[in-house]
């Protein structure tokens, strides 16, 4: 018997390493292709932004989240898509941010992607189920 | 504005936001809103429940809140003008923080919590 599986959004709003959202996030989007589902969009929103840092840089004997995040975009190929008004205003900028602002460097790289919130909205719309990951 | 291009795909999934946090000291209830504010201008105005600590957001006659923030009474009040209508509390998160129904802003309205979870598609949390 093969089950149709699902696709999967994940609204994530907590800070790496200050809350628990983002690791219960990630362990809720690796678990997910054991049983025959996928997470296609994973939308960072407010501190939930910081988990895009490019410079993330943490202690060997504790998870790279950054890490997790490229991972799971190659494993399950799922769009990590940031909000740019949350990011932006937090220091997150990608290279045209950057340069916009007069910022010698970014702070945010692919496959990371700086979008508007009418894209969360675009993946409650088109994903199966839209789960809500916040402190 | 925002583009309209997928429209056609957002048939008629209904969209529930629930705001949990008190209004002044973070920017949740703002993010939360401007969350509800873009579903609206796709053309899918959410209902917004207000529970827990977020029902202080209610509370008639508020200011700006500290850390230098735009606050979020205004917003809340224009949010008719979107076809966001009415706000929804929670009764239990408003007795258990010694508030009354008569210290709430126009517009509104007891909620059946449950039940207006289960009638919506997709839940964001704020």
């Amino acid at each position: 018997m093969v089950s149709q599986g699902l696709t999967y959004a994940l609204m994530v709003q907590g800070a790496p390493y200050s809350q628990q959202a983002s690791h219960s996030a990630l362990r809720f989007a690796e678990a997910l292709p054991a049983q025959g589902h996928r997470v296609a969009t994973v939308f960072f929103y407010h501190d939930g932004v910081y988990n895009a840092a490019s410079m993330m840089s943490p202690p060997r004997d504790e998870p790279h989240l950054l890490e997790r995040w490229r991972a799971l975009h190659q494993t399950q190929h799922c769009e990590l898509l940031v909000c740019v008004a949350s990011a932006v205003r937090r220091g997150l900028l990608d290279e045209g941010e950057a340069r916009r602002h007069g910022h010698p460097h970014p702070t945010l790289e692919a496959p990371f992607e700086l979008t508007g919130l009418g894209q969360l909205m675009q993946a409650a719309f088109q994903h199966d189920r839209l789960i809500t990951f916040a402190p | 504005m925002y583009d309209r291009q997928g429209s056609d795909i957002m048939n008629s999934r209904s969209i529930l936001v629930i705001v949990r946090h008190p209004p002044h000291g973070t920017s949740w209830v703002r993010e939360g809103l401007e969350a509800a504010l873009v579903g609206a201008a796709l053309g899918q105005p959410p209902t917004i429940l207000f529970s827990g600590d977020g029902v202080l957001a209610l509370l008639a006659h508020q200011q700006r809140g500290a850390l230098g923030q735009k606050g979020s009474a205004a917003m809340l009040e224009g949010l008719s003008l979107y076809d966001i209508e009415p706000l929804w509390y929670d009764q239990r998160s408003l007795e258990t923080r010694g508030m009354e129904v008569s210290q709430l802003m126009p517009g509104c309205q007891q909620a059946c919590v449950a039940d207006l979870i289960a009638r919506h598609d997709v839940v964001m949390s704020f």
